[in-house]
């Protein structure tokens, strides 16, 4: 189904937002517009209920202690799961990874029921924490090279249900199996914050194609791309500077 | 020659002293820097019980806090100067190695220093401070401290055995560290930033923040009745008005300002004088400095994270002066720069912007998304003034750019 109007919501943006999770509603936005499509983006603070019928939700990272209340928020108003059970598409970065997942270790260390909405375990990373940029090859259906900054002791191990993002060349990602990432069916979640949808504009595309169910025209921003190929060469090894 | 360890104690202090003021004065003599660095580093080496030795008997003040440490330190040690002579770290350096060559310098008794927010603990416990000012936390190099809460909770432990904390009551990862001292002093100095205290720091539940008021229901956390609070250009403190004026914008810098004459007062400063003396403080190390280049009339402000862009775009809101964002990436500036999109850059629509830094494509970029589209992106602070009319020109750097900006307007001035 085509349409004009997308309705985006910002889920506790003031509990998750920890590193510019804002800038992924901004970079939406930026690229609907360019298309003639009007993104609406309605922020959920906490203790507000959670509308069902948007068609996207940004949940983004946080602290542990905001995480944890996020969580609890979340489960005693039951508007995200539904609305995602309905068929709404999500883009759940970090702590928004854990939460939607079958179960997450808490920094105390036990062991705490996700939102079950990914086929995907977080236990913590055995390592330090990790902290860097990344460098993902896509191995998906969102084009890559995925470019972004992690900063997370979480890990992530997939399910059948669940597939990665991509392959790990820089960073440390899921921390398991050199895999970044999860996509399922229309939920898309990752441990890149950097804001991962302004680095990664075909990310951004990939979801605005899922909510408006067409194939959207190219838009080429001279800017990201420079942005781009900065990260890149500062990060990534040479051989994937030439896919972009 | 004895080596160092065989030396007794005070020897080996005098040794060390006098080891590190001669490669300091290599270090001027060979690389024309302060050499203060290094002396540090020379001192701390030979003899690392030096900080303490240094302290002991003297009355120290460390201010410590993520945004407005220098400035705040500034104000106090003007206020303080008013009774007596005093040392203090005026150059910034507020881990080990520059604290220990702050106390080096002796003499004076009373001694303000500005503390690095995670060397704070260390510094409460080697130099055993008559009194700690606490000024925000908030998010700052999430690489080094990724939880403001993680440090709040460091600070609470350490503060245990401080006799005074004079502290910002509106800001609650500040009273929940605060807590414990064995006396506190509330003054309202304002947090515009609430980003990072949402969350009760004793519960762990959502705080409820009905206008400056903040408090938690589930545990009966809540904002304390400030002793000192600040608006309309005066002090309140106990009925009595002072009037404080700052010399330096914003109003972050009216809480920073009231903060320093509450904790002069603590140490026997008037409080009228104490104002006088904080309203006197102008340019802090290049912040806040104005420099005159050709037909620019250009004024500098430091900007570190999103707390500190937040305060900064607002202190230079009401100009319609063009403005330098200049933005890099580079040892303390951390090096994880999304927190541009904490920042609302809406409230700089109208105005000339152009762009620079090592990073100037992430705050292009950035600021494009928020409808600003700057007249270009230059590699030096130069190029960018260059492109911009003349009159006023606000430049808006993070650590090192705003480093290098001072640098270079310095040398033109």
């Amino acid at each position: 189904m085509s349409r004009d109007t997308i309705d985006v919501v910002l889920v506790h943006p003031e509990l998750l937002g920890l590193y510019g999770d804002r800038g992924n509603a901004l970079a939406l936005r930026h690229r609907a517009r360019a298309r003639d499509l009007d993104v609406r983006l309605v922020e959920v603070v906490a203790g507000e209920p959670v509308p069902v019928s948007a068609d996207l939700y940004l949940v983004g990272g946080g602290e542990d202690a905001s995480m944890v209340l996020s969580h609890r928020l979340l489960v005693e108003d039951g508007g995200l799961q539904r609305a995602l059970e309905n068929g709404a598409a999500c883009l759940a970065v970090c702590a928004g990874l854990q939460m939607l997942s079958q179960e997450f270790t808490g920094p105390d260390g036990a062991v705490r029921r996700g939102l079950g909405i990914l086929d995907v375990r977080c236990p913590r990373l055995t390592g330090a924490r990790a902290v860097g940029e990344v460098v993902v090859r896509a191995t998906g259906p969102v084009p890559g090279p995925i470019l972004g900054f992690e900063n997370h002791q979480g890990a992530a191990v997939l399910g059948p249900g669940a597939r990665p993002l991509g392959h790990v060349e820089t960073g440390v990602g899921n921390g398991h199996e050199q895999q970044e990432g999860a996509i399922q069916g229309r939920v898309v979640a990752t441990y890149l914050h950097g804001p991962v949808l302004v680095r990664n504009p075909g990310l951004a595309d990939h979801l605005l194609e899922m909510v408006t169910g067409r194939e959207l025209e190219e838009f080429v921003d001279p800017p990201v791309d420079r942005l781009r190929r900065e990260r890149l060469r500062a990060a990534g090894p040479r051989r994937l500077l030439g896919r972009l | 020659m004895p080596s160092a360890t065989a030396l007794p104690p005070s020897a080996r202090l005098t040794t060390a002293l006098a080891a590190a003021r001669t490669a300091g004065w290599l270090s001027r003599r060979l690389t024309g820097g302060g050499g203060r660095a290094i002396a540090g580093r020379t001192l701390m080496r030979l003899d690392p019980s030096a900080p303490r030795a240094l302290a002991q008997g003297r009355r120290i003040t460390l201010v410590t806090g993520t945004n407005g440490k220098t400035t705040t330190t500034a104000m106090l040690a003007a206020a303080l100067g008013r009774q007596s002579r005093l040392v203090t770290n005026r150059d910034g350096a507020n881990t080990p190695t520059g604290l220990v060559t702050t106390l080096a310098e002796r003499g004076p008794e009373t001694v303000v220093l500005e503390v690095d927010e995670g060397w704070l603990p260390w510094a409460v416990e080697v130099l055993k401070p008559v009194c700690v000012v606490l000024l925000n936390l908030s998010r700052d190099q999430l690489h080094r401290h990724p939880e403001v809460h993680r440090l709040a909770n460091a600070w609470r432990q350490a503060l245990t055995d401080v006799p005074l904390v004079v502290a910002n009551a509106d800001d609650p990862a500040i009273v929940w560290a605060a807590d414990t001292a064995q006396q506190r002093i509330w003054v309202a100095a304002g947090q515009t930033w609430t980003q990072d205290s949402m969350v009760c720091p004793s519960c762990g539940d959502l705080l409820k923040r009905p206008g400056e008021s903040w408090s938690s229901c589930a545990c009966g956390f809540r904002r304390p009745t400030p002793a000192w609070s600040a608006s309309d250009g005066s002090l309140r403190h106990h009925g009595q008005r002072v009037l404080l004026a700052p010399g330096v914008p914003g109003d972050v810098n009216l809480g920073n300002a009231a903060l320093a004459v509450a904790a002069a007062t603590a140490a026997g400063v008037e409080p009228t004088e104490a104002a006088r003396a904080v309203g006197s403080v102008r340019d802090v190390a290049g912040r806040y400095a104005e420099f005159v280049r050709g037909r620019q009339t250009v004024r500098l402000f430091l900007a570190k994270n999103p707390a500190g862009w937040d305060a900064a775009l607002r202190a230079l809101a009401p100009s319609s002066a063009s403005l330098v964002l200049a933005f890099n990436a580079d040892g303390v500036d951390g090096r994880d720069p999304s927190w541009l999109y904490d920042v609302g850059f809406d409230r700089l629509a109208g105005r000339t912007v152009a762009v620079c830094g090592r990073r100037g494509t992430d705050m292009l970029v950035r600021l494009r998304l928020d409808g600003i589209n700057p007249v270009g992106q230059f590699d030096t602070i130069d190029g960018a003034l260059r492109a911009l009319p003349s009159g006023p020109v606000d430049v808006v750097g993070n650590y090192t750019a705003f480093q290098e900006a001072r640098r270079v307007l310095g040398h033109v001035a």
